[in-house]
């Protein structure tokens, strides 16, 4: 055998080797091609095309109407102050768990898991049940005589904030501990070997290395936030616009699949934005991968 | 047992592997012996590993040969090579018990079961494991798995065995143990067997013979008494034990360190030009008084600049009238720790004429 | 004084501080879904926590109700189903993916999370669409394979993690001892990363059983699922019902749960 056939031969096999493993990922590969990536380019087609057929951007320009742009509005209000709650109450929550025993921490991880196993629509009605005007949480504020009347705490803004960041939470919680639990402890003993007070160790050493565990969780929140459907659609009563229904309703009330297409092509864009900066700048990547 | 099929020669041609732009293995060829123990040593990255694992048909190689005896492997999927492996994380199946990990190449290959268990607890004894069959693997200690992962490796009376630095996970006294034990059992089976590691003591006292790797290529394939006492170039003096260089200068046939000629085994084996003398801490003598240069020996003067005691040996540090530090090893008994040279005293250190080895300058290509 | 272990230190007012705090926090986080569970068992009308009456009236309005039944059937069909279709595809495509040295080895990865990372939204009128034109819509074997493309994910990073963990000499081992590589994966390396298939498994099961909004445009007619109708039941008024099947669901969840970690125990046992 001349030694240049059985390179050709040697690389062939090689070949060989890899299209056998590629076809190991084909099935998966192939299903979401056709039911997850086809569907979608249809739309990001459907989205340039009038009903003639032909190119036109109407369906974008249309996105500039008040109906549109109030529920573009209030879905980054909602995204920006959901994920700020989930900030300011999971850093806490991570920190806790980073410092404390083993026993608290795999108790506080179970209860952090909890609601990641149970399932999204009993959760949110759970808060229906508490929130309504004359449910849990109202019934209670009156006994002890802090309010006179119910308050409106569902099918509203307040109630759909409250709702989203009980769901968002773990999804904070979880990339912050593990960044906490990646932080050297030898820098904060270091800082505080060199005379830090506890509270200068903590804002000048610990959470600047906690840093990409928060904006890890931010994005990840903010991202989810902004695609949400199932609790606000519940609990906004219908008085919550969010993105994510109109672009329900487009399709389901109206038929109109070109806004439907648009609005959802405009969402795929900000998502992957998001994603993409943040992941460019911090590398944020890592700390998301999993459930 | 014994090896009831003949042990087959294992060739090795051109064989080259890139990834990329490195070249892990630059056209290397080597010949094996039936039955031959040969280890390839090298640092790491070396390509080492990289050759065992194109021997075992996990890395295919971009081009070149692998026959064992006449027949063409390089294209054979590892499956139907018919080889045994030893990994350095001993690698046993956690699923099964000792006796199921060493009976899983007789399931394999269909061997009725009661043939198995005496397979098995045969090689099991050959590894000084016999009754440790129902173990699970969990609970032996790290000797007894790779012991273990021995007799798993030869139970199916493999044609070659390779192991892949099956020891480094161990102490240093049960290393020692298992070199003999792996060596004797070698001798036993006659079982062609390439060996990896980048220990050299481990190399020198296991093998037939070794072939030293360095980047990508073979810098020396030799016995391990003619790799130390005649290591081929600079890389080969330097990473099988331990060699001090002093520059000498060859000329007319006539190697010089400084203006005195050193007295030679054979001719020099370079041409004219630069080129180091090869200098080892055991090889070196003390002379006593100036006279002592006697014809016999090579000459080296120096300044003692301190001595370390090493509990078998001492060490003596010893800059040369070149400038150069060398280190010199005498053994601690009575009458040497006795005329002890101190730091600052002028020294005389002689080198026999058959220890006197020259390699040339650059690192060999 | 200072937590020894941790080495931040924090002050023992501070500290009182932080657990009360947190304290809330994990409470806000686990009771509202908890407290439904002693509310569903009311024989009134209105939820109400203490309930007035114990009651099972809403569990027997479920258990009665042809509706719901056939709801909770197809819902459990769907997400066996899923389970059956998503498992194989992930773990193939996991195993194909980490021993391939390929270069497209990194899109492969992010095409199969996509559906992790895309709206849910989008990907469900995407379906929609698909479906109106496959005439899929409101069958079962639709809904499986919409929900086999969101739970396959779930398998694929479970199980891939699982193999990084795993030893993959031991399989190069099994080939050199004369396995072929299928045999060597069914028979070293498959119980080895069993955990993350089953887990990948589980995820594969509650994915598909908690799915919302997809089914809410796919699933209809006899093929709706459970989630849907509770969904549709929640928009129209408060149904005690609900909170009945919401319990159940909870129940269903944490069983799944601790059939994982007994599982998971087991496999940590065997290794240490």
């Amino acid at each position: 055998m001349t030694e240049a056939a059985n390179s050709a031969a040697l690389a062939a096999a090689e070949r060989r080797e890899a299209r056998g493993l590629f076809l190991l990922c084909s099935p998966a590969v192939l299903m979401i091609a056709v039911v997850v990536f086809l569907p979608i380019g249809w739309l990001f087609a459907l989205s340039f095309l009038n009903e003639q057929g032909g190119f036109t951007l109407d369906h974008y320009a249309r996105m500039l109407h008040p109906a549109y742009t109030r529920s573009f509005q209030t879905t980054f209000e909602l995204s920006f102050l959901v994920t700020a709650i989930c900030a300011a109450l999971g850093y806490p929550l991570a920190y806790l768990m980073s410092q404390t025993s083993t026993v608290w921490r795999a108790l506080i991880f179970v209860c952090v898991l909890f609601p990641f196993w149970t399932s999204l629509l009993v959760r949110t009605y759970a808060w229906l049940v508490l929130l309504q005007r004359r449910g849990v949480v109202n019934v209670w504020l009156q006994d002890i005589g802090l309010i006179e009347a119910p308050l409106r705490l569902v099918h509203n803004f307040t109630g759909t904030a409250i709702g989203m960041t009980q769901i968002m939470l773990p999804f904070m919680v979880l990339p912050l501990y593990a960044a906490m639990a990646a932080v050297d402890r030898d820098y904060v003993k270091a800082a505080a070997s060199l005379g830090a007070s506890p509270l200068k160790s903590f804002w000048q050493v610990f959470f600047p290395l906690t840093l990409p565990g928060l904006l890890a969780g931010t994005v990840l929140v903010f991202v989810l936030c902004l695609g949400f459907y199932v609790t606000p659609a519940v609990l906004g009563g219908g008085r919550v616009l969010m993105w994510s229904m109109s672009i329900e309703r487009s399709v389901a009330v109206y038929s109109d699949w070109g806004a439907a297409s648009a609005l959802g092509v405009v969402l795929l864009v900000v998502t992957l934005a998001i994603l993409w900066i943040m992941n460019r700048l911090f590398g944020v990547e890592r700390f998301i991968g999993g459930r | 047992m014994t090896a009831s099929r003949t042990a087959p020669t294992v060739t090795i041609r051109e064989v080259t592997k890139t990834y990329g732009r490195f070249r892990a293995l630059d056209a290397v060829s080597l010949d094996i012996a039936a039955g031959e123990f040969v280890t390839l040593l090298g640092p790491s990255g070396s390509g080492k590993t990289t050759l065992l694992m194109v021997l075992a048909g996990f890395v295919r190689p971009d081009s070149g040969s692998i026959r064992f005896g006449e027949t063409e492997m390089v294209l054979t999927p590892p499956h139907k090579r018919d080889i045994g492996i030893v990994f350095q994380n001993y690698a046993l199946f956690p699923h099964m018990s000792v006796a199921g990990n060493v009976g899983y190449p007789l399931r394999l290959r269909g061997v009725a079961k009661a043939e198995i268990a005496r397979r098995a607890e045969a090689a099991l004894a050959l590894v000084q494991l016999q009754g440790y069959g129902e173990r699970r693997v969990d609970q032996l200690s790290g000797g007894q798995k790779q012991r273990v992962a021995l007799a798993r490796a030869i139970v199916f009376e493999p044609r070659i065995l390779l192991m892949d630095e099956p020891l480094s996970a161990l102490d240093k006294k049960l290393r020692e143990q298992m070199q003999i034990e792996i060596r004797q059992l070698h001798e036993r089976l006659g079982i062609t067997t390439v060996y990896v590691t980048h220990d050299q003591r481990e190399a020198l006292t296991m093998s037939d013979r070794i072939a030293v790797i360095d980047q990508g290529r073979f810098a020396q394939i030799d016995t391990p008494n003619r790799l130390y006492e005649r290591p081929a170039n600079r890389f080969v003096a330097d990473f099988v034990g331990e060699s001090h260089f002093l520059p000498v200068t060859v000329a007319g046939g006539v190697a010089r360190l400084g203006d005195r000629a050193l007295a030679l085994a054979g001719p020099p084996p370079m041409s004219d030009g630069a080129a180091l003398l090869v200098v080892r801490p055991e090889k070196l003598d003390i002379v006593e008084g100036a006279g002592a240069g006697d014809g016999a020996g090579n000459r080296i003067d120096g300044v003692v600049e301190g001595s370390v005691y090493q509990g078998e040996s001492f060490l003596l540090q010893v800059r040369v009238a070149g400038g150069e530090r060398i280190t010199m090893r005498q053994p601690t008994r009575r009458e040497a720790l006795r005329r002890l040279p101190q730091a600052g005293e002028p020294i005389a250190l002689g080198l026999h004429p058959e220890d006197t080895i020259l390699v040339a300058a650059e690192r060999s290509a | 004084m200072a937590d020894t272990a941790s080495g931040v230190p924090i002050g023992r007012f501070r500290r009182v501080w932080l657990y009360a705090l947190c304290f809330l926090i994990v409470l806000f986080l686990v009771l509202p879904t908890i407290i439904v569970v002693p509310m569903s068992f009311t024989g009134s009308r209105f939820l109400r926590f203490p309930p007035e009456q114990f009651s099972v009236r809403w569990y027997e309005v479920y258990f009665n109700s042809v509706e719901w039944r056939d709801a909770t059937w197809v819902s459990l069909k769907a997400a066996v189903l899923t389970m059956l279709v998503a498992t194989p595809l992930g773990v193939l495509a996991a195993y194909g993916l980490h021993a391939s040295r390929s270069k497209w080895a990194r899109a492969v990865e992010v095409a199969l999370i996509a559906p992790l990372i895309l709206p849910l939204i989008l990907i469900s009128i995407g379906i929609f669409f698909l479906y109106a034109r496959l005439g899929l819509n409101n069958t079962l074997l639709g809904l499986v394979l919409a929900h086999a493309c969101l739970a396959m994910p779930f398998v694929f990073v479970t199980v891939l993690a699982g193999l990084k963990g795993y030893d993959m000499n031991q399989e190069r081992v099994a080939r050199s001892l004369g396995a072929s590589r299928p045999v060597a994966f069914l028979t070293v390396t498959l119980p080895q990363i069993r955990f993350s298939v089953f887990s990948g498994a589980l995820l594969a099961f509650i994915t598909s059983l908690d799915e919302v909004v997809v089914a809410l445009f796919i699933s209809g007619g006899e093929n709706a699922t459970l989630t849907r109708r509770m969904f549709t039941a929640l928009r129209d008024e408060i149904d005690p019902t609900v909170a009945a099947i919401s319990s159940l669901l909870v129940a269903l969840t944490l069983t799944l749960l601790a059939l994982g970690l007994v599982f998971g125990d087991r496999r940590a046992g065997g290794r240490s």
